[in-house]
């Protein structure tokens, strides 16, 4: 009578019950009074006994058959499965709980069956390393495709310059694999390979064929591009982007059918050369993954262990893009660590091994093929020998802050490009953007060799240190070698020529260029990597960074920092070194990698002495980017398109209370439940048709709100459809009970319909004053989809992933700092405390309103908290 | 008898020649050693390419003619930085080819699609199949009517007709992926 009282009082919590309780008889969940008094009413004991929801009983309880029935989940075995129940929408989020429970159910009936007979025995082995095969199986398709990949999009790149004559299949340096024309200068150049100007005007040199040359660069760039776009925009709309955000995303649990499609995977791999080729500034390794990711989605087709469970097949995706990343860079190992801290969601250690599993065989199979002709992985594969400098880290810091500038800028602007492609008309017009984006590109590229050149070689030419086998520009110091000195192994730093300063310069331009283009084109509808743009930006910043302390090491020898350690003639500064420190330095600042980039860089030049530099880069750029703004592009990019992505890493500080984020608010509609035997077939379908939600509760009844279980709408629709077609004397006015037996009905009422099978018996619960820090961990850890509020045993409400999205998005954006952390700390748990009414009703009072300044409180301050006091008395008195 | 055991020695031996010939000539294109040598002296820096084994990969055996005299070859050949390396010219091939033949294809279906599939339908079924098709206002595809009519009252054989429903469906789910990422920009935008 506690309660009673309580709620009949006016103020705070009786409206809100009441507008519950004001709605349609079958939607309406009546106010607390009087359900505590009906704990031992038959209904209730209806529900103990039949429904055996209490715990520990929920494996092998003998219903009323008398067949065992495994779980209180989905499955029940007096009927037969509905087809259908238990798969989710597009654009829906899955149950990871309810997916791991049914895995192990099925895991659970192969162990059982396996000793019946060798047939079965031979298919537990065959699910067994179904895990494995599928894993093998993907990572050879993502190895044999990053080398079809590579090889078309070298060949294609080099198109844009010239042909190669006597067999058009091959590339540039392929071309001139044999030739002995080539000279120690120009090392490219061979009779076999025309450029377009040579083929087309018959000369080589000159103003005339430098245009010649400049036009049909762009007309084969344009070209390209806008097959890109069209063949995305008819085929395969999915195709477009990097694919990491929406990879991470559906990872976390959210399903975008036809992404990891078979059309997406063709386009993507097609359109993905012809990108790259056209010599927009994008690469190849973000889309790289999303390759792999669809070839493991579509293998797991080919396992019912994995096709037929989401939750599963999320880890054979984590597995694949651990491969796509082991062949985008050739390293497997960063693969395998960047699938765990950047992509993966839920990576328990045995997704671990098949992920290294994956990125061996993906390796494996991409160094069988060979596809650069220099036997590794990538084009951009150094190898450097010289120690550097405890002073050196300086610079390398600086680069990383360089780099972190950059990542935060990076972010901002092209967040800020993207929102304004998201809402104004302008992105109506994808085609035409491509267009002119690749135009410009185009245009502005050409001149300057080192943005006309391939992204990629262009960092491997920058990485490249100056050594006497160099002949490129950036290696053209002021000769001090004379025949008569000695053979030196190793290049002195000396001083810079008219060449290195001709490519300082050039280099300038093409940062430049490459900063402003990028924040262009990432967003574009063609498929579009980060990571080598970004690669390249840090690598100019690098080698203009290492050639100025080069010079200033050579005409400041005398100074304290070099003097010990850099002598005339010696070789103390590796400008490629620091193109690779800032390399890294700015991918660490777009994607906020760290450990997995390290170990990629690591990879990619097999160096373990430059650890501790591209450590100290990469960290100092992970600092100085998050001090702008702490997500990286993937989870920007996310936010942009508002995935509902419960991000792991942030921590979620604030003190609202599971009933502030349940839905229904007190101003919204009450919250639509179904009761678990006196609905209709007709009432049913009219709450459904009524209603936009995915799931309902479903309560014992209209007077006793004790909540039975949950029922997903998708399940409801396709089993009343079901019943509709299969079982007779199924009717409009048919009772549906979700009850283990049917209740009661006068004779002449139509066959009633069952529907136990798909009510999930076992929802997941919290009571409405836990707080959202538990609840926010719940739902990070365990992947819920839901989760019901009750209060007392009675449903009150519901709080979804969207919900617990959409909260910390306006606590994000309305709350001022937090308070001090003694203040939260004593504050947290109102209710746990003893009867001090003095202070905890404030404290609640505080908590509740500045988090939710869009709702109506009422002015009288000193009412409502001693309203929710007596709510909290009445609370611990009923228990 | 022995001249016959003979011949067929004799030309399974050529055929045992014939195709280590043929590998050689294949190893040949595909392998090659490189050497780099930087300017020496008043020797202008050269490079220098052979297809030898990797075994014989050295500054000694693929620098031929040799710019310097005899004195001074070991320090020339010092400098000189020599590399083995491997392609599959058989691969780049393949691939280049499977490459342009697959986006030929897809050229010519988007083609299919966007121009003469129109086209044909509208002679097969004339103006009131269209006009019905215009009228249907949620409908974005306009073909999606047609189909259904098609595969209603052809009695084809099941197979086309199922290709023709995997076609249609697969349409339908085109159009939903370029309503949500084009016009609606609720994914990747």
């Amino acid at each position: 009578m506690e309660s009673e009282q309580l709620f009949n009082r006016k103020g705070y919590y009786r409206n809100s019950y009441n507008s519950i309780a004001s709605a349609s008889s079958d939607e309406e969940l009546l106010d607390g009074a009087g359900v505590v008094m009906d704990f031992h009413t038959s209904e209730d004991d209806n529900l103990l006994d039949g429904d055996a929801t209490s715990p520990g009983s929920n494996y092998a309880m003998s219903n009323g058959g008398g067949v065992v029935s495994s779980t209180t989940h989905l499955l029940d075995f007096l009927e037969e499965p509905i087809p259908g129940v238990g798969t989710y929408d597009d654009f829906h989020t899955i149950d990871w709980v309810r997916e791991k429970c049914k895995d192990r159910e099925r895991h659970r009936k192969i162990n059982a069956k396996k000793k019946e007979s060798a047939w079965e025995f031979t298919k537990s082995l065959y699910d067994a390393w179904s895990g494995w095969l599928v894993v093998t199986l993907t990572g050879l398709a993502s190895g044999a495709l990053a080398g079809l990949i590579d090889i078309a999009a070298d060949w294609l790149n080099d198109i844009k310059e010239g042909i190669c004559l006597n067999a058009m299949w091959f590339n540039h340096e392929q071309c001139c694999w044999g030739s002995n024309e080539t000279t120690f200068a120009e090392r490219d150049k061979c009779p076999q390979w025309k450029s377009w100007a040579g083929l087309i005007l018959g000369q080589e040199e000159g103003p005339g064929s430098y245009i010649m040359n400049y036009f049909m660069y762009i007309y084969w760039a344009l070209s390209f591009a806008f097959l890109a776009v069209l063949l995305v925009k008819v085929f395969a709309p999915y195709a477009c982007g990097s694919g990491i955000p929406e990879i991470k995303t559906i990872l976390s649990g959210f399903i975008i059918r036809g992404y990891l499609g078979k059309w997406t995977l063709l386009i993507k791999t097609v359109t993905l050369v012809l990108a790259v080729a056209s010599g927009l500034s994008l690469g190849k390794e973000g889309p790289l993954v999303h390759v792999a990711c669809c070839c493991g989605n579509i293998f797991s087709y080919l396992f019912p262990k994995y096709s037929k469970n989401e939750a599963k097949k999320r880890e054979v995706l984590s597995a694949a893009s651990a491969a796509g990343v082991s062949v985008a860079f050739g390293a497997p190992i960063g693969g395998v660590l960047f699938s765990l801290e950047e992509v993966s969601y839920y990576f328990p250690l045995k997704t671990l091994w098949r992920s290294f599993f994956a990125a061996l065989v993906a390796a494996f199979v991409l160094r069988s093929i060979n596809p650069f002709g220099n036997s590794r992985l990538v084009l951009f594969y150094v190898e450097y020998h010289t120690p550097w400098y405890l002073f050196e880290l300086i610079p390398f810091i600086l680069l990383g802050v360089f780099g972190g500038l950059w990542g935060a800028f990076f972010i901002k602007a092209n967040i800020a490009w993207c929102r304004r492609r998201k809402s104004t008309r302008f992105g109506k017009y994808p085609v035409l953007e491509v267009i002119f984006v690749a135009a410009i590109t185009a245009v502005v590229a050409f001149p300057n060799p080192y943005t006309r050149q391939n992204t990629s070689e262009l960092i491997k030419e920058l990485f490249t240190d100056c050594g006497p086998l160099e002949s490129s520009q950036l290696c053209q110091y002021r000769s001090q070698m004379n025949g008569s000195k000695a053979f030196v192994d190793a290049m002195p730093n000396k001083p810079a020529g008219p060449g290195v300063y001709a490519a300082m310069w050039q280099l300038c331009l093409a940062l430049i260029f490459k900063i402003i283009m990028t924040i262009f084109t990432f967003g574009l509808k063609v498929p579009a990597g980060l990571f080598i743009p970004s690669m390249a930006i840090g690598a100019i910043a690098g080698r203009i960074v290492g050639i100025a302390v080069e010079q200033l090491a050579y005409y400041h020898h005398d100074w304290l920092v070099f003097r010990e350690w850099c002598e005339v003639g010696t070789d103390c500064i590796t400008p490629g070194l620091y193109a690779m420190v800032g390399a890294a330095a700015c991918l660490g600042g777009v994607t906020r990698m760290t450990v997995s980039l390290v170990v990629i860089v690591f990879e990619l030049t097999g160096g373990l002495e430059y650890i501790v530099p591209l450590m100290a880069a990469v960290m100092t750029s992970k600092w100085v980017g998050d001090a702008f703004g702490r997500e990286g592009i993937y989870e920007a990019h996310i936010r942009l398109n508002g995935y509902p992505f419960l991000d792991a890493k942030e921590e979620f500080t604030h003190t609202t209370l599971a009933r502030d984020v349940m839905r229904p608010q007190r101003s919204d509609p009450p919250l639509a439940v179904l009761t678990q035997d006196d609905l209709t077939v007709v009432e049913l379908q009219g709450i459904i048709s009524e209603t936009s939600y995915n799931g309902f509760p479903v309560i014992v009844s209209k007077e006793s709100q004790r909540l039975v279980g949950f029922a997903l709408r998708r399940d409801i629709t396709i089993a009343i459809e079901n019943a509709r077609r299969k079982q007779e004397g199924i009717l409009l006015t048919s009772r549906v009970y979700f009850t283990q037996h049917a209740p009661t009905l006068p004779a002449d009422s139509p066959r009633p319909l069952k529907l136990r099978s798909i009510l999930d018996m076992s929802p997941f619960t919290v009571t409405d004053h836990t707080p959202m820090e538990i609840v926010v961990d719940v739902f990070r850890k365990l992947g819920l989809r839901q989760c019901l509020v009750t209060h007392n045993g009675n449903v009150l409400g519901i709080i979804t992933k969207k919900n617990i999205l959409a909260h910390l998005e306006e606590l994000k954006e309305h709350t001022a700092p937090l308070a001090s952390a003694w203040y939260y700390h004593k504050k947290r748990y109102p209710t746990s405390h003893g009867p001090d009414g003095k202070s905890r009703p404030r404290q609640h009072h505080v908590q509740l309103v500045p988090s939710f300044p869009g709702r109506q409180h009422s002015d009288d301050d000193e009412e409502s908290e001693e309203e929710v006091m007596h709510l909290l008395d009445g609370r611990s008195f009923t228990l | 008898m022995s001249g016959e055991a003979f011949n067929l020695l004799s030309v399974l031996l050529g055929l045992l020649l014939m195709s280590t010939q043929t590998t050689d000539a294949k190893i040949s294109e595909d392998i090659r050693c490189k050497c780099i040598c930087p300017p020496y002296k008043d020797v202008e820096g050269q490079i220098y390419k052979q297809n030898v084994s990797l075994k014989d990969c050295t500054c000694l055996h693929v620098v031929v003619p040799m710019p310097v005299d005899g004195k001074d070859v070991e320090a020339y050949c010092l400098r000189c930085e020599c590399k083995y390396e491997e392609r599959s010219s058989g691969i780049i091939k393949v691939t280049i080819i499977i490459y342009l033949s697959i986006l030929g294809l897809l050229l010519l279906y988007m083609v299919y699609l966007t121009l003469l599939e129109p086209m044909l339908k509208r002679r097969l079924f004339g103006h009131s199949q269209l006009i019905e098709n215009n009228d249907d206002v949620g409908d974005q595809q306009p073909f999606a009517n047609a189909h259904n009519v098609l595969s209603r009252s052809a009695s084809r054989p099941n197979m086309l007709n199922k290709v023709e429903h995997a076609q249609q469906r697969w349409r339908r789910q085109v159009q939903e992926q370029r309503k949500s990422v084009f016009d609606r920009h609720v994914v990747l935008s």
